[in-house]
């Protein structure tokens, strides 16, 4: 990074993270539930980006408990509220990623700018830091310059990054990462793609086609795919996640500029429609700016 | 959910085929799946509410028209007021002395870089002498990005490495385009977040040294609720001039359009539809709120109810036809229409007398003249439009620069309308000429632009 790159931001961006969380909080503080308290619950939602579909199941099903008599009064509803958004993000397995392997190959997938070959950086440092072998593989040939992108975060971390030519084949460059992470015996090799967006027939097929030839040359490889999601995106994230589900075996998804103002809230319909459980969320630009998905620290956090 | 938003309506109104007004009860029931339909589009919650109120109140008592159901009326109404929302396609402004500077800014990955590849060839097809400004020292290699795409282009890149702060950069490219003569300047600044305040304060001092005529907030289709936030902190601390909606070519819905207009009022001057460096479209508000809406279907029943909304014009055309007051407004209405229903014959067949006459004829027009000759028009000023007699040698010159034609093209145009006018006179007199003189028109649509 740059000599004036930003140093205050991390202050000022804890700070708008979780005021909608506080809002809620706010607004279940009150006491009594008013048909007030609903719709404020549901502006309150749907700002977060979840989604009528989901906030008015979500709603409806709070009703319901409240009608039923078996929830009385706001801190009842606010602890149903936080155990209903909970369940929709489910309890995902441990990360494959995290298995002990021989190599593990993991692809990165998402639409144009969605934060990819950032987030590839952070992980390779995350994982580096907990003492992995890792390696990049630049298989984003199409955009210009994101191979030098790639290779300049592979020097900043301390990873070797494995890249063609632009325009070359991006399936020869996952070949060909994978023969040196095997005869450099890496343990973890994380491929960067183009980003591409999901309607694009030729485009997700090449995908299919690159991942189909880390799954001929390892066994049970791709082992782990994340979708990058970025934060600010609305409903169509989930448009994204089911489309790249159905062209390769998506596994996770990694929420990326979080910092912002916008709050991802379309991940609870992505996790209770396609199973997707989130894995980690991008914070900043740094290679520090990387956390692992917490459920539990998330909606808890809706109330703080 | 709201692939059939008109199904749904004509679901709700359906039963109630009285005709007459639309009662309170009957908009508030088509409101509510307007309001669902909009927000799932990713139109902002604030947004949504100020529009339904709008449409409400334009709508309760609102005349249902003969050809339409009740529900047809309700989306009738939603889509003008949608469409007017959306606002206005837009030009660039080029205005005073060049260089003139386009400053490009927006969230990280809302797709500037590409868009100022893009913005730069459009500009050179018009004529123009861009210089790209790689202002993006932060993110890995976007630097290099911006120059390999100039190169492709073969469109000069001015950069100076990661060290210097990007006002300074632009300054100097500022100075640069004075020397060597470049009319545009088009700044590729660093993504950023609308609530960085450090990163927000260099935007305002690379303003603050380039004076750009043009700022444009680059802001990706699929965003969602947030995009009111991003474009009004934008808006507040660098004055937006237009917008540009990128990725349009996938299947977001794009409320967010709707949104960030909501916001900034400012107007939407292309959309992104693609990734190779060829793929900016104009803006057409038409299109972007039946997107918006749910497409195919609600766009039949707004044909249906256009109709009429046509043929009432036309009758009023065709009497202005008749008086001689034909002008070039009048003219490129005409041609949109044209392009909706058909032939210009249509218009004729309102005027008494005259189906018999226009039944052998074709015209000739193809869709690349057509397009042509609109786009002439749309260079014009609404004074040049209503009084094409002021269009002088220099105002033919920045027609023909602005449509992208040449000064021979609006000669041509020129001169085939005032004869135009006149024989549309002499028909309306109930002319002497009759067949021939509709003939010689029909003909003249056909050369033109041709
Ligand atoms: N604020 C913030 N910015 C991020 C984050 N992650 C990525 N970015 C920025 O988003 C922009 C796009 O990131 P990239 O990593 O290049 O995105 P990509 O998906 O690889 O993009 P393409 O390869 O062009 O499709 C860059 O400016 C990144 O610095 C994040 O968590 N927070
Ligand atoms: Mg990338």
């Amino acid at each position: 990074m740059s000599v004036f790159r930003r140093s205050k931001i991390r202050d000022s961006l804890t700070k708008t993270r979780h005021s909608f969380f506080g809002q809620i909080a706010g607004l279940l503080r009150g006491g009594e539930i008013t048909e007030e308290t609903w719709e404020e619950l549901e502006a309150l939602l749907v700002q977060a980006d979840v989604g009528v579909n989901t906030t008015i199941a979500l709603v409806d099903r709070l009703r319901t408990e409240v009608a039923k008599g078996r929830v009385r009064g706001a801190q009842a509803l606010q602890d149903l509220l936080k155990q209903e958004l909970l369940n929709l993000l489910g309890t995902p397995p441990p990360m494959i990623i995290d298995e002990p392997r021989l190599l593990t190959v993991v692809f990165i997938v998402g639409v144009n700018g969605s934060g990819k070959t950032t987030t590839i950086a952070k992980l390779a440092k995350y994982y580096k830091d907990r003492g992995r072998k890792v390696m990049l593989a630049a298989a984003d040939t199409f955009r210009a310059a994101a191979i030098d992108q790639l290779k300049i975060w592979g020097e900043r971390v301390g990873v070797p990054v494995i890249a063609h030519q632009p325009g070359a084949d991006p399936g020869a460059v996952v070949y060909d990462s994978i023969r040196a992470s095997q005869s450099r015996k890496a343990d973890l090799l994380i491929v960067d793609t183009a980003g591409r967006l999901h309607t694009k027939y030729n485009l997700m097929e090449e995908l299919r086609k690159v991942w189909g030839v880390a799954n001929k040359r390892v066994h049970q490889a791709p082992h782990e795919t994340f979708l990058v999601l970025d934060a600010t995106t609305g409903q169509n994230a989930l448009s994204q996640a089911r489309y790249f589900k159905e062209a390769v075996h998506v596994t996770g998804v990694i929420v990326a500029k979080l910092d912002g103002t916008a709050k991802g809230g379309v991940v609870f319909a992505i996790a209770q429609e396609l199973g997707l459980p989130v894995r980690f969320i991008g914070t900043g630009e740094t290679l520090d700016d990387l956390a692992e998905f917490d459920a539990k620290a998330f909606v808890e956090g809706l109330f703080e | 959910m709201f692939e059939n938003l008109s199904d749904k309506l004509q679901g709700i109104l359906g039963k109630l085929s009285n005709r007459g007004k639309l009662s309170e009860a009957e908009v508030d029931a088509a409101l509510r799946e307007v309001r669902l339909a909009l927000l799932e589009a990713d139109v902002n919650f604030k947004v949504v509410k100020d529009f339904i109120s709008r449409v409400r109140e334009r709508a309760i008592g609102a005349e249902v028209m003969k050809s339409l159901t009740p529900a047809q009326q309700v989306i009738k109404i939603v889509y003008e007021e949608l469409i007017a929302t959306l606002g206005e396609p837009s030009r660039l402004n080029l205005s005073g002395p060049s260089p003139h500077v386009i400053m490009l800014v927006g969230l990280q990955g809302s797709g500037k870089t590409t868009t100022a590849a893009k913005l730069a060839l459009t500009l050179r097809k018009a004529g123009q002498r861009p210089l790209l400004v790689a202002a993006d020292p932060y993110r890995p290699a976007a630097i290099v990005q911006l120059e390999v795409l100039g190169k492709q282009l073969d469109i000069p890149v001015h950069s100076e490495g990661t060290e210097v702060p990007p006002p300074k950069i632009c300054s100097n490219a500022l100075k640069r385009a004075r020397e060597a003569a470049y009319s545009v300047v088009v700044l590729d600044t660093a993504g950023r977040l609308h609530i960085n305040d450090e990163m927000m304060r260099e935007l305002e001092q690379v303003k603050a040294q380039t004076h750009p005529q043009e700022v444009l907030l680059v802001v990706d289709a699929m965003t969602g609720q947030d995009a009111v936030r991003v474009a009004d902190e934008f808006h507040k601390r660098v004055g937006l001039t237009g917008l540009i909606l990128t990725k349009v070519d996938g299947d977001a819905r794009g409320g967010a359009a709707i949104s960030v207009r909501a916001v900034t009022g400012v107007p939407i001057k292309f959309l992104g539809v693609g990734e190779k460096t060829d793929a900016l479209e104009v803006f057409y508000p038409d299109r972007m709120a039946s997107r918006i809406l749910g497409m195919g279907d609600v766009l039949t029943a707004i044909e249906k109810a256009q109709e009429v909304m046509d043929q009432e014009q036309a009758l009023k055309m065709g009497q202005k036809l008749v008086k001689g007051e034909f002008d070039l407004e009048d003219f490129r209405e005409q041609l949109r229409q044209i392009k909706k229903m058909g032939p210009i014959s249509q218009l004729l067949d309102m005027i008494p007398g005259m189906s018999q006459l226009t039944k052998d004829m074709a015209p000739d027009v193809t869709d690349k003249q057509m397009k042509m000759i609109e786009a002439i028009i749309n260079s014009m000023t609404p004074e040049e439009r209503r009084n094409p007699r002021i269009i002088n040698a220099s105002r033919k010159r920045r027609i023909a620069r602005g449509s992208g034609t040449t000064v021979t093209d609006v000669n041509d145009l020129l001169t085939q309308f005032r004869q135009m006018q006149h024989m549309m006179k002499q028909l309306g007199g109930g002319g002497r000429h009759g067949r021939g003189g509709l003939k010689g028109l029909m003909s003249m649509l056909g050369r033109l632009g041709g």
